[in-house]
């Protein structure tokens, strides 16, 4: 790596952010895609600096994040040698990328890149690992980067099936009780607004999985709320009951379906769009398959309604029973005299103006930000959804901010989350990365304990967690400001101060929230998606 | 359900281990796999032997598909194909069952590829079937070693598996 270290000294086009742990290098050029339509790029040292990526490159694979990381490795004549910091990079990253690379020789060096970004950003997207010897790094050759690139093992498809897209227009004019179910596919694809536009012609209820909030707008009166394990019982009803279900870049995966065979047990068509084949009737059988980039697909769909689309009449019926699943008003939160994390929320998208990059771990506090912050706009959620990896809300704060250096980011976390990689405080010193970390503290690993306190009678075992650092002289030891909110009337306040006064600050907000706050509506696992425990029946 | 996949793959470093990665982290099983490249040597042509639901293998051939350096596969097994397999199986060759294995050899249109004292070794093309067969027509205690490629196949007529 070295010999790029001394190349990169040279210039100035290529920005470099020292950060303190290889993992958030991963984790931060993952946010900083999944925030603009850019492909975040990482660059690494060999052996440990390598297995220290793995984490961060399986998050952005499990999620689709296009993404590039640069490795290094021993020189080409140690390879296999059991040389110092030498490890099979290839071979580790193998289950976990899109492709991966070895360069063995420097005239390929250029296109290896070429082709990286291409694989990266094209299709289904995903992380994309070349790993270079630095005897290659050292060798001179004609720069020559290819203007464009044909490879004869790779040629995703983007129009969907013209006659499979009519089936499915013909499909929905029929539904009487129809849902658009949709998921990070709409965000990958740019397609938000598309979406929107379709939604509206349609009429139908829409629903996002946890990677689709922001897909579509969550304040219009056609979205009720997201789906799945800690979904609203709107949107899940809805699910279950619907004859037609449009799924748009959404794999109906466990979390979002519950027990599949008690989601089958209902009769239902299925139209899903999706860039990958191997998405569509993988869990759950597709009446229409339609292969191809969601905003194409879309367009395709309005161009055809266009010509005249009558909705069944029977869908205000459906309508009409739907507001009535929304009068459970299922988000509804017991009051305490401690402060409630979903207040937090609440208040923060009320301080933010609901126009914040909203960055979160894993647990509790990522399903309340998810719930509560009702995001409008595409690539403002950023969370790591399918492999569910805790340590991510900060490194992400930091690829957003490098993505977009003047918005508002929050990343909403808890103590157990925050502290495996809260070594990034120092960078984001180094770098003047104002996040502001919303620290949503029960002193217990929630989620655990919810599912403990549920299902394992109580037993905590090792969800518990004493010995917390004091955040606030933790956050001062970095140089940044820290405050401790521990009644409910001080936490608009602070966010405000934060915000405003603190703007240009990273701001770690240690909120002492009430420790028995749990995540309603919930499907336990193993059960069917109507099968929910609600706040009320506690 | 019994499916032979035809793949061809870029011939490039790794190529073996995506495929066989792809097999054990998504849990199909492998029965056999041969591999080795084409008249274009920048191509290899794998042969996997697999089981599995319709479902199984819908997903077997998407997930293939998705490898970066597959350009194409093909489930031989959904029309007409011919198969082969080879086996070389070293056979105790003494007194009486020296005649014997020559006998059996004939019978199954094996060749005697080599010939000691005591032992032959017996080359023999076919389906797996046959050279299951052959095995089991064998007294076990005579077998010394059996080494078998696993299956190879093509499809029939003008279905034709190329770039």
């Amino acid at each position: 790596m070295l010999h790029i270290y001394d190349a990169l000294f040279k210039q100035d086009d290529v920005k470099h952010i020292l950060v303190r742990h290889e993992q958030a290098a991963v984790h931060a050029a993952d946010a900083y895609s999944r925030s603009s339509q850019r492909v975040g790029v990482a660059l690494v040292t060999s052996g440990p600096g390598v297995t220290n990526t793995v984490t961060g490159i399986a998050t952005a694979y499990m999620d689709s994040i296009p993404m590039v990381v640069l490795t290094g490795q021993v020189p080409t004549q140690y390879i296999g040698q059991d040389a110092f910091q030498e490890c099979d990079t290839v071979g580790i990253t193998r289950p976990c990328v899109k492709h991966n690379f070895l360069v063995k020789d420097v005239k390929d060096l250029a296109l290896t890149i070429k082709k990286a970004f291409h694989i990266a950003s094209t299709g289904r997207p995903g992380p994309v690992v070349v790993d270079i010897p630095k005897d290659i790094t050292a060798q001179m050759c004609e720069f020559e980067y290819p203007k464009t690139i044909q490879m004869r093992s790779y040629n995703p498809v983007v129009k969907g099936h013209l006659g499979q897209i009519k089936k499915a227009v013909q499909m929905l004019q029929e539904a009487k009780r129809p849902i658009i179910y949709t998921g990070g596919g709409v965000i990958l694809s740019d397609a938000a607004d598309k979406l929107t536009q379709l939604a509206r012609q349609l009429n139908f209820p829409v629903t996002n999985t946890l990677m689709g909030l922001g897909g579509y707008p969550a304040t219009d009166p056609q979205f009720v709320g997201m789906l799945g394990m800690h979904g609203t019982f709107e949107a899940n009803n809805a699910m279950h009951y619907a004859d037609v279900i449009l799924a748009i870049g959404a794999r109906f995966d466990d979390r979002v379906i519950g027990n599949p065979e008690h989601f089958g047990g209902e009769k239902r068509r299925v139209i899903h769009i999706d860039i990958d084949p191997s998405s569509i009737s993988k869990r759950v059988k597709v009446d229409v398959p339609i292969v191809g980039n969601v905003a194409d697909v879309i367009d395709e769909m309005l161009k055809l309604m266009d010509s005249g689309f009558k909705p069944d009449p029977e869908v205000a019926d459906w309508w009409k029973q739907i507001d009535d699943w929304r009068g459970r008003k299922s988000l509804a939160y017991r009051q305490s005299n401690h402060i409630m994390p979903q207040f937090v929320v609440e208040k923060l998208y009320e301080v933010t103006g609901g126009d914040a990059f909203v960055t979160s771990d894993v647990g509790q506090h990522q399903m309340f930000a998810a719930q509560y912050y009702k995001f409008d706009k595409p690539r403002r959620w950023i969370n790591s959804g399918g492999l569910g990896t805790m340590g991510v809300g900060l490194p992400y704060g930091m690829g957003v901010l490098m993505a977009n250096p003047d918005a508002q980011v929050a990343c909403v976390t808890g103590e157990g989350s925050i502290q495996m990689c809260i070594q990034e405080m120092s960078t984001c010193k180094q770098y003047g990365l104002p996040v502001k970390i919303i620290n949503l503290n029960n002193g217990m690993l929630g989620m655990v304990r919810q599912w403990q306190e549920m299902f394992y009678s109580k037993r905590y075992s090792q969800s518990y967690v004493t010995s917390l650092p004091d955040f606030v002289k933790l956050a001062e030891a970095y140089g940044h400001v820290g405050m401790r909110i521990e009644k409910p009337e001080d936490v608009e306040p602070a966010l405000r101060k934060a915000f405003t006064e603190h703007k240009d600050d990273l701001v770690f907000m240690d909120f002492i929230i009430d420790p028995g706050a749990n995540v309603f509506p919930m499907v336990a696992a193993g059960k069917g998606l109507t099968e929910m425990i609600l706040a009320e029946d506690i | 359900m019994r499916h032979i996949i035809s793949i061809l793959i870029e011939n490039e470093a790794g190529a073996l281990s995506r495929v066989a990665g792809l097999f054990s982290a998504r849990g199909y099983n492998i029965e056999s796999l041969t591999v080795a490249p084409t008249e274009d040597p920048s191509l290899s042509r794998m042969t996997i032997l697999t089981r599995g639901s319709d479902e199984v293998l819908e997903q077997i051939t998407k997930q293939l598909n998705k490898l970066v350096d597959v350009v194409k596969v093909v489930d031989l097994s959904e029309a007409a194909h011919v198969e082969r397999e080879l086996m070389l199986i070293k056979v105790r060759a003494t007194g009486k069952d020296r005649e014997e294995m020559k006998r059996m050899s004939d019978i199954f249109r094996g060749r005697i590829i080599d010939v000691t004292e005591s032992t032959y070794v017996i080359e023999l093309t076919g389906s797996s079937a046959k050279l299951d067969s052959f095995i089991a027509g064998l007294d076990a205690g005579l077998i010394l070693e059996t080494v078998r490629t696993g299956v190879c196949g093509i499809g029939r007529g003008d279905r034709i598996l190329k770039v």
